[in-house]
């Protein structure tokens, strides 16, 4: 099996080893479970719950308000204690659901079906929207957008993205290591429902053991299973599209474009549980790991348990953390508060010691030319960064600002150490804005 | 589980461990085999030229850094050091040592500093400084001594082109300046820089592959070319300094390719019979230039969509 490259990318010490061989393990639901309503990209959903509601696991609590939007189910079963905002990952206070787990884990019914690939097209699409799913790689994109927005194209391949390749997470890989039947039938799932001809589940080549295993329960069906090259960013979705069919999405369009459709491993199991057991999008699996965490792992957490009590269940910290990321080092979340729920989007949980949190005096760019090297998205990095430190926002557009993938690679690799994707990003608000 | 002490910082949080400063001390590294071979050839006027040169570097750097109110540990990054090896070694074994401290000054100052310090003098420092040399002092910085000797005059193999064999060349016992004769040592430095990948192959191959062709193509020794002079010392050392060249992979390959058709050009054409140091510094001035005719396509434009 020959190894499919891109352009650009970085090699960082990808530390998976602490958690790859580490089986899921289940959490058991929160004692309190807080629920944004906004757990994707796009609007808000509507909540359908007030204080003092009784809710079930998997019952729906707030609904699809707009297009691009993903309804939200309740995780356990309890009362709800309050609607109100709370703090989340991104930072920022959102409405959320705060439910009391009344420890009875009472189920709705969720309606499974025995062989759901016989399922019709626009029945899986209505499983698919009805569960809540969002892209789990880290986007949130809501998938029955993206399959919707491809409604009217012709969509050659689907390609199942297993290219988990910010360092530390190893969510995506138990799940392609262990829920690997329900990966390959969320795959064909997602096929048909967006009507794609062929598909096809891309590997970072450093996990030979997923590679091994789909390509097994793939067996004889027209599933290929190939191989990326072990590079930061190879699951970017349009750097992953280009290594694999050799297609390039236009610059502010979408892969349906180009006639292919890009969904998370993690998302086809999703996509597999909601059509075949009628269970909506309310847990994942998440990454715990750093330096200072006691007994890293993967877990199967409900969403909206605190990072906290996933720590805690991690052994919690061998040292006073320094920081604390949701997500992977390139592209994670800082986090102030560990009151903060898992959400949709949350791939890892990682909390690294003072010796770990480096703080840099950027020195004078050397025009060593790393970062125009790295640049997946074929930007100079170095240029934009000069245009935006002087308000030259014209500029920093024209030289393609707005293309940028926010991968972080130029700010990694600069040997000044310059903070080339924090200007980057201003340049994209202000253009944004005007 | 306390979180108010939490650091936040906007993504990426892990940082490669290059830094700008292992990339300038890489280098000094590297110099390090051409000043030994130097040294075994000429002696002490090695350790006299390029001791000088280093130490006057690094002061001039300190001192200005003194004047423009910023901080002294400046020099620590290395990259005055380089300038200074570099001029050293670019030097006649017999040059008087004020020359060389002249020199020094020279680069740094009127070659880095008042553009700004690093990053942002358009032209390579060490090449300012000694071309300021061979204008001011034309006769001592090409009075040239055949190695083991201090003071008999030789001609360098450039002047006279058949009294050496290739091995000679190769090896470093021609006259010449300091660290340009031996073939083999910058070799060993150049092969270091690449692997540490500070290098970038497209201009040492652009360069000399450039030059070697054309000399072929006008009937002359490509491979004497190659050997002789300061030609390799420059293309592995000089026309690869980041700061003076452009940042673009094709940028690069003009870079070096331009370098090369220069370099003949002078050294065919010229009064002068060496062309090195003209080769890089004009373009070095034709270095923004080419990064802007070299802007990479944007992933994603102009690209058609499958319908
Ligand atoms: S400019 Fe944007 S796309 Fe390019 S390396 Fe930096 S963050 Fe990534
Ligand atoms: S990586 Fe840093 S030092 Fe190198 S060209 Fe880019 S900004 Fe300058």
């Amino acid at each position: 099996m020959k190894t499919i490259n891109f352009r650009g990318g970085v090699h960082p010490e990808y530390s998976k080893y602490i958690t790859a061989d580490l089986p899921v393990k289940v959490l058991p639901p929160p004692e309190i479970a807080i629920i944004p309503m906004v757990q994707h990209v796009g609007e808000a959903a509507e909540p359908l719950v007030k204080k003092g509601d009784q809710v079930k696991v998997g019952q729906i609590i707030g609904k699809i308000c707009n297009t691009v939007c993903a309804s939200v189910h309740s995780p356990v079963s309890g009362t709800v204690k309050a609607v109100e905002p709370r703090p989340t990952v991104n930072g920022h206070a959102l409405l959320s659901v705060v439910i009391e787990n009344d420890g009875l884990d009472a189920v709705i019914d969720m309606n499974p079906h025995p062989d759901p690939i016989q399922l019709s097209a626009a029945e899986i699409q209505k499983k698919i929207e009805s569960a809540g799913i969002v892209g789990l790689g880290g986007a949130g994109f809501p998938a029955i957008v993206k399959i919707n927005s491809a409604k009217d194209h012709k969509i050659d391949y689907l390609i199942i993205n297993g290219s988990e390749c910010e360092p530390y997470l190893t969510a995506d890989h138990r799940v392609m290591a262990e829920y690997t039947s329900e990966v390959i039938l969320g795959a064909k799932l997602l096929a048909k429902a967006s009507g794609a001809e062929k598909i096809i589940i891309a590997v970072e080549e450093n996990k030979p053991e997923c590679i091994a295993k789909l390509t097994e329960a793939a067996g004889s069906s027209a599933i290929e299973v190939v191989k990326v090259v072990t590079k930061y960013p190879a699951g970017s979705e349009k750097q992953l599209i280009k290594a694999v069919c050799n297609r390039e999405v236009p610059s502010n369009g979408l892969p349906y474009q180009v006639g292919v459709l890009v969904h998370n491993v993690g998302t086809a199991w999703a996509v597999a549980q909601a059509c075949q057991k009628g269970r909506p999008l309310i847990e994942r699996v998440v990454t715990v790991s750093g330096d200072i965490i006691k007994e890293p792992g993967n877990f199967l957490v409900r969403l909206g348990t605190p990072f906290k009590t996933v720590i805690q269940a991690a052994g919690g910290f061998t040292a006073e953390p320094a920081k604390v990321l949701a997500g992977g080092p390139m592209m994670g979340l800082a986090q102030y508060n560990l009151d903060v729920p898992v959400v949709k989007t949350v791939t890892g949980i990682l909390a690294f010691s003072q010796k770990e949190v480096k703080q840099y005096d950027p020195m004078p760019c050397i025009k060593c030319g790393r970062c125009v090297e790295v640049c997946p998205a074929h930007l100079m990095p170095v240029r934009i960064e000069l245009f935006a430190i002087n308000g030259m926002w014209d500029e920093a557009r024209d030289y393609g600002a707005m293309d940028c993938i926010e991968c972080g690679c130029c700010t990694y690799i600069c040997p000044s150490k310059r903070g080339l994707f924090h200007w980057i990003k201003l340049a994209k608000s202000k253009i944004a804005k005007v | 589980m306390e979180g108010s002490r939490l650091v936040i910082s906007l993504s990426p949080h892990i940082r490669d461990k290059d830094t700008t400063q292992k990339i300038m001390f890489t280098v000094v590294l590297a110099l390090i085999p051409v000043w030994a071979a130097a040294t075994y050839f000429f002696g002490f006027n090695s350790i006299r030229l390029v001791l000088l040169s280093s130490i006057t570097a690094v002061a001039a750097e300190a001192v200005i850094m003194v004047i423009r109110r910023q901080p002294v540990t400046a020099v620590l990054d290395g990259s005055a050091l380089v300038t200074g090896m570099l001029l050293g070694l670019s030097l006649p074994p017999s040059l008087p040592s004020w020359m060389a401290v002249l020199g020094a000054v020279v680069a740094i100052v009127v070659g880095k500093q008042v553009f700004g310090g690093l990053g942002s003098n358009p032209f390579n420092p060490a090449l300012v400084g000694r071309a300021f040399l061979v204008a001011s002092f034309s006769k001592a910085m090409t009075t040239w001594t055949a190695p083991f000797t201090d003071t008999v005059t030789a001609a360098t193999p450039l002047i006279n082109q058949n009294a050496v064999s290739y091995s000679e060349l190769f090896f470093g016992t021609t006259a010449g300046s300091l660290g340009e004769t031996s073939a083999l040592a910058i070799l060993l430095g150049g092969i270091f820089l690449f692997y540490r990948g500070v290098l970038d192959y497209r201009i040492p191959v652009g360069f000399l592959g450039s030059a070697a062709v054309l000399m072929f193509l006008f009937g002359e020794d490509p491979i004497f070319h190659l050997l002789s002079g300061s030609l390799l010392l420059g293309a592995v050392f000089m026309a690869t300094d980041m700061v003076t060249t452009p940042i673009t992979p094709k940028g690069r390959w003009i870079f070096g390719i331009g370098c090369g058709v220069i370099l003949v050009l002078i050294r065919l054409w010229g009064s002068l019979p060496e062309g090195l140091t003209y080769s890089i510094l004009l373009m070095n001035a034709a270095t923004p230039l080419i990064n802007r005719w070299t802007r990479p396509r944007i992933f994603g434009q102009g690209v058609k969509t499958h319908e």
